[in-house]
């Protein structure tokens, strides 16, 4: 079990490090940012706040990391959010439970990633066209449902889920945390995890060994409509209402930037769920460190791109074998020595 | 010792180290005007490092250099081309979608009036390849030729940039026996104008039809160079491996197996790929396919197990009719398959060597019942000790290892499945003597313990030890069976020359 610990530890180490150093970062400059307070029963915070606000995005990467580890894409999360918000919503308002509600959303979550699956894995469609597709046409869809209004509800369960504590947590954070433990104990505590890395870096040979690769790619994109779904439902139930326009707006690209931070190659191959969602919670504080720190807000954006740019370069194996080469010439200095002798 | 004035290219106590290993240890190399110089070893032994070296792609250690009897240090590929060393790979990296002119003239295309002169590039290249007997259109796009046809171009480019030292880094590895002369005809032409060659290989047969002499190297030493005339081929496999390798070809002619087939193919074949035939095999029995590149061997290989679906003819084993519609059907059935092209088809690169192993056996099982981490390690240990997977661990991505221990890795992936009828396409090309060797003990001993094996392969004699019958294929279909007393080299290569009166030696 050790080993497993450490290798584990070691996987994450620069994501920790990062996060670790974004955290001590917007401490210094914004002091009540480690506070924590209880009440009501509920965990106050800015941290808190940061966990709760990278739901959505939480969400997406879990997905998106399985679509990255087949060597696709999917774009069209941000339009699923918002179809899916549209879906609760009209659901909702139209006098269906909750039960039914949250049932046919995910339920139109999972249809979502079947189009896109069926695009890449039956008619060899390239994943980046293949779910552009349903990126441009899925926010026309639901404006569609929403008749082009922002439609509001009230039922108090639906709300709950966006801003209701379980165990002390706000719902948002219940759910992500659950929803990754879930997806990462599927993949690695089956053989689903090795199947679909061995799909990711070589397609043919995966199938001439007789992985089901069709079926696997399907299921990785329904996997990402799913995790679409549940981020459209917290995302609708957090402002009470489902607009069409913005809701998951931008959010496919922080969710493939989560991944990129998370360590996961965009070439497919070895992923980690854990990393991924370690690479969401990066994005989100560093917004909310921004916002924070009280920088004038127009150069939020380009400060995120440097602190991202920082990242991606610690990860880079340029930089590591660069690295690595200052640190030789003690190691290789000691053989030449003995030849000497 | 030669006065430096015979020598176009010496390369003297070359060193380069990397981290944790000297690749190359004070190795001198000395090529002469109007040479072949045959550069040999095992996988691992140097042989890219030095030829990276003297091209400038590594910068070396130590040692010095000597181009034309000047002293030459070349900073990279382009600084080398300048100075006059040209150098062709087995993947000919020209640029596939523009035409062959262009590819010959890329970055120094004539120019009229600041534009490029299309005419004057196209005639020029049809004058340069002229030169090597090559009258082809020039306008159309590289891709539309055979390999051999861009290997030329390549040679011809190369040549005309650099003109002193040629380096051709396993030139014939994808060529059938035909473009291999045709090849060589090149070769010797340009060695009458004086060129430096030097040919790296994995085919002794083309060594000593090609080479004038042969440098060794091994575990980053020179072990030595000699004339090719005086230097047998035992011999020189013993300076490669560093030890008398105990049968190189084996000749004990296994006997036909009697008994009733267990394979029965009716029939089968599919339409643009290969035409229908009839195949039996029986347990216990190895049964080769020898043909040209192109004749239909991997296509029958493919409809077999399944990668192509057959579109007619039925499948049988033991009496049974059988689905064999994809991999996963064939695999259902005990079928396994090690395909011709190990990088793209075989190895998943970034996955351990224990994945590796594992993948066929637990995509068999299918993804719910994964196999224990344990039984992963037993496995995997189990098959590395057995055929000598030379792994530091079985953790090791197997895109790390060296070409015959990736393709160990995927005879052990199927012998993981314990199948019953395993297909080999050309399972010993590309890779070195000793693994090479090891590969045909492995194919007698499953013989020898009942499995039926099919066996691609284009090095006749090597079908002639292992298998009880050869299918000879010529234009996609199987024109001839030989077995007993028939099965020579010989008249193998006689039915793949019949009729269609191609030279196929």
């Amino acid at each position: 079990m050790i080993p497993i610990m450490r290798a584990y530890a070691g996987r994450l180490l620069p994501q920790l490090i990062a996060l670790t150093a974004i955290v001590i970062a917007i401490s210094m400059v914004f002091p009540g940012f480690l506070n924590l307070q209880i009440q009501n029963g509920r965990l106050y915070g800015s941290m808190i706040d940061i966990l709760n606000r990278g739901a959505p995005v939480v969400l997406l990467a879990i997905g998106m990391t399985v679509v990255i580890a087949t060597k696709g894409i999917d774009l069209s999360v941000g339009a699923v959010m918002a179809i899916c918000g549209a879906v609760a919503a009209s659901l909702i308002t139209s006098g269906h439970s909750l039960a039914e509600t949250l049932l046919a959303t995910l339920a139109v979550g999972i249809i979502c990633g079947l189009w896109n699956g069926v695009l890449v894995a039956v008619l060899d469609i390239q994943p980046i066209i293949a779910t552009l597709v349903l990126m441009v046409a899925g926010r026309g869809i639901a404006q569609l449902i929403t008749e082009g209004t922002i439609l509001t509800f009230n039922d108090p369960g639906l709300i709950f889920i966006g801003s209701g504590s379980f165990a002390g947590l706000p719902m948002p954070i219940v759910i992500w945390l659950v929803f990754s433990l879930i997806v990462a104990l599927l993949v690695r505590r089956t053989a689903l995890g090795m199947l679909v890395e061995a799909i990711g870096i070589n397609r043919q040979a995966s199938t001439l060994s007789g992985v089901l690769t069709p079926v696997l790619l399907v299921a990785a994109y329904v996997l990402s409509g799913l995790c679409a779904a549940t981020a459209g439902i917290i995302a609708a139930a957090d402002i009470r209402g489902a607009d069409a326009n913005n809701a998951g707006l931008w959010l496919e690209l922080d969710a493939i930037l989560a991944v990129v931070v998370g360590g996961t190659s965009l070439l497919g191959g070895r992923f980690s769920i854990a990393a991924s969602v370690l690479g969401a919670v990066i994005i989100q504080a560093i917004n909310t460190g921004i916002l924070l720190s009280g920088f004038p807000p127009e150069f939020n954006l380009i400060i995120k791109a440097a602190i991202i740019i920082f990242i991606l370069v610690l990860q880079s194996p340029r930089f590591r074998t660069g690295v690595s080469f200052l640190s030789i010439p003690k190691a290789a200095g000691k053989p030449t020595e003995r030849e000497a002798k | 010792m030669q006065t430096s004035s015979d020598n176009i290219l010496s390369a003297i106590r070359i060193e380069k180290g990397f981290p944790g290993t000297k690749a190359l240890d004070k190795v001198d190399f000395h090529l002469r005007r109007g040479e072949v110089h045959a550069l040999l070893g095992e996988n691992g032994a140097g042989k890219s490092t030095l030829i990276k070296c003297l091209t400038g792609a590594y910068r070396r250690d130590g040692g010095s250099m000597l181009l034309d009897g000047t002293e030459a240090d070349p900073r990279d590929t382009f600084d080398a081309q300048r100075l006059g060393i040209g150098t062709v790979y087995q993947e000919v990296n020209l640029l596939p979608n523009l035409t062959v002119a262009e590819n010959l003239f890329l970055g120094r295309q004539p120019r009229r009036f600041g534009m490029v002169d299309t005419r004057t590039m196209n005639r020029r290249a049809r004058e340069l390849l002229a030169e090597y007997e090559l009258d082809i259109d020039v306008t159309r796009d590289l891709a539309s030729y055979s390999v051999a046809i861009q290997q030329v171009v390549a040679i011809a480019r190369a040549v005309d940039l650099s003109g002193k030292v040629l380096i051709l880094d396993e030139p014939t590895a994808s060529l059938d026996a035909h473009e291999v002369e045709m090849l060589f005809r090149i070769v010797r032409r340009l060695k009458g104008r004086g060129l430096g060659i030097i040919f790296i290989t994995h085919f002794l047969e083309q060594v000593y039809a090609i080479s004038d002499r042969i440098t060794v190297l091994r575990n980053g030493q020179l072990v030595g160079t000699r004339n090719a005339a005086d230097l047998d081929r035992r011999e020189l496999i013993a300076m490669m491996i560093g030890r008398e390798l105990a049968t190189e070809i084996h000749s004990a002619h296994s006997d036909a197996v009697a008994g009733e087939p267990r394979y029965r193919f009716r029939n089968f074949g599919r339409r643009g790929k290969i035409d229908p035939f009839d195949l039996d095999v029986r347990a216990g029995e190895v049964v080769g396919m020898a043909g040209l590149l192109g004749s239909g061997r991997t296509e029958t290989a493919e409809i077999l197990f399944g990668a192509h679906r057959a579109d007619s003819g039925t499948a049988e084993i033991e009496g049974r009719t059988v689905d064999l519609s994809s991999p996963r059907a064939a695999i259902r059935q005990r079928f396994g398959f090690c395909p011709e092209d190990r990088k793209t088809a075989g190895i998943v690169g970034d996955l351990s060597v224990r994945e590796n192993i594992v993948l066929a056996l637990q995509a068999r099982r299918g993804w719910t019942r994964p196999i224990p981490r344990a039984e992963q390690n037993r496995l995997a240990d189990h098959y590395i000790r057995a055929l000598d997977i030379r792994t530091p661990d079985r953790e090791k991505p197997i895109r790390l290892l060296s070409g015959g221990n990736q393709q160990k890795a995927i005879l052990a992936r199927w012998l993981a499945t314990e199948p019953e009828l395993l297909i080999l396409d050309e399972p010993t090309r590309g890779i070195d003597v000793g693994a090479h060797a090891e590969i045909i003990r492995l194919i007698e001993s499953l013989r020898e313990k009942g499995m039926s094996l099919i066996v691609i392969s284009s090095e006749i004699e090597e079908l002639v030890a292992y298998s009880t019958r050869v299918v000879v294929l010529r234009d996609r279909a199987h024109v001839a069976e030989l077995d007993g007393a028939q099965l020579t080299a010989h008249r193998i290569v006689e039915a793949i020359a019949a009729t269609n009166g191609r030279e196929a030696s």
